[in-house]
């Protein structure tokens, strides 16, 4: 039998999707309501704009449906702020592994974290640059190795 | 710009319409990375926007949820400020509208998210992290530009020269407001004049101060602009995809 928690942290990014919504932070909370037995869903998005939230929302409702909880909420919050820093190990290999370098760690205090160097997630080399401070989706960059000259999407700090 | 309606609704309304004019230049920007750039960062104020519209609604009372404020309303209703609504012109243009925007929404953002109010508090408290890194990326188009060529150069003074009148409105006091937006113009001021002398321009003198968005007198810019963005959901009410 899948618990709630469980079914919902298995639901995948729809735009990353080698990561769940638990490994990247967004999933904050599984609860039952005690008075109403429903489940009750918290996330919270990456950006305020990130299109895929609907999506996301979406396919909560399947899992949960599927594992047997057809009538859950879900509510979105907006503080404390998604950080990169949320994102598990687990979700920093796959990301990696992906292709996609993981964001360095949020210094505190500091809202734009200067990145130093930026790992080659396909060969390991820190020679890399920026080509892009924006990228493919709200949350990336596009970066470029000068050692295997292969363009890859950086996870940017926040 | 009164109580905390008026103050989320002009809020969602700079947002919105800053949201509006930067995705303009989708599929028109000068290189791909700036055409990414703008249309990422005209997403992240149309979230801001979306959130700030539906509180709005909420504190209003009304009924009116964030397309019903977005698209049903009329210009003499919009409460942005006018900076937001001038057309785009060049790039230069583009770039120094939306520095001095990012340079007013990110104090006005860290300030929100300390008060006293729950909800502008976690809105602001989101937003600042983008707008941080929307102030970060046009400033460094100033000082590029600025500091670039004898062409560019006279593009980044002229599209300073021409933006500076409409900054005035931005501070306006309004102690009645959860944040007092002349509390923000030392932060402001900072930023600017660090950027601007990084990009050899001078700061304008401050002169004529062109006003009223914040009471709902707009320039003409913003009827065309609300027709093409209000346009679909008028003629086709309830229209889902």
């Amino acid at each position: 039998m899948t618990t709630p928690r469980e079914a919902v942290a298995a639901v995948v990014d729809p735009e990353i999707r080698v990561v769940t919504i638990d490994e990247l932070g967004i999933l904050r909370a599984v609860d039952e309501d005690p008075a109403s037995g429903r489940v009750v869903v918290t996330i919270t998005p990456t950006y305020t704009g990130c299109p895929a939230m609907d999506v996301i929302r979406a396919d909560i409702r399947r899992a949960l449906a599927a594992a047997g909880h057809p009538d859950a909420e879900i509510r979105t919050v907006y503080r404390p702020a998604w950080s990169t820093d949320w994102i598990s190990d687990t979700g920093r290999a796959k990301l990696a592994a992906a292709g996609i370098a993981p964001p360095a760690p949020v210094r505190p205090g500091n809202a734009v974290p200067l990145t130093l160097s930026v790992r080659c997630p396909r060969c390991g080399s820190p020679e890399t640059e920026q080509v892009s401070r924006f990228g493919s989706t709200a949350c990336k960059a596009l970066w470029r190795c000068r050692s295997c000259s292969e363009p890859f999407d950086h996870l940017k700090a926040l | 710009m009164r109580g905390p309606f008026e103050f989320t609704l002009a809020l969602g309304d700079d947002a919105l319409i800053a949201a509006q004019r930067l995705a303009e230049w989708t599929t028109r920007a000068p290189e791909m990375e700036e055409d990414v750039a703008l249309a990422n960062i005209a997403l992240d104020q149309l979230g801001a926007a979306r959130l700030l519209l539906t509180y709005a609604g909420e504190l209003e009372g009304a009924g009116r949820d964030e397309d019903a404020l977005a698209f049903l309303r009329d210009d003499r209703e919009f409460r942005n400020c006018l900076l937001v609504e001038l057309p785009n012109g060049d790039f230069a243009v583009t770039m120094a509208k939306l520095f001095l925007l990012s340079a007013y929404q990110l104090p006005l953002y860290t300030a929100l998210a300390g008060c006293a109010d729950e909800r502008l508090a976690a809105i602001g408290a989101k937003a600042r992290k983008e707008s941080a890194y929307h102030l970060d990326h046009a400033a460094l188009w100033v000082k590029r530009l600025g500091d670039g060529t004898e062409e560019s150069h006279r593009r980044m003074r002229d599209a300073v020269d021409q933006l500076w009148p409409y900054v005035a409105e931005l501070f306006a006091a309004n102690p009645a407001a959860p944040v007092d937006p002349a509390t923000l113009r030392a932060d402001f001021d900072a930023t600017v004049d660090a950027v601007l002398a990084e990009a050899t321009l001078t700061r304008p003198e401050t002169g004529w101060a062109p006003a009223g968005g914040r009471d709902g007198v707009h320039t003409e810019h913003l009827s065309y602009l609300l027709a093409e963005m209000q346009v679909l959901h008028r003629a086709h009410p309830g229209a889902r995809w």
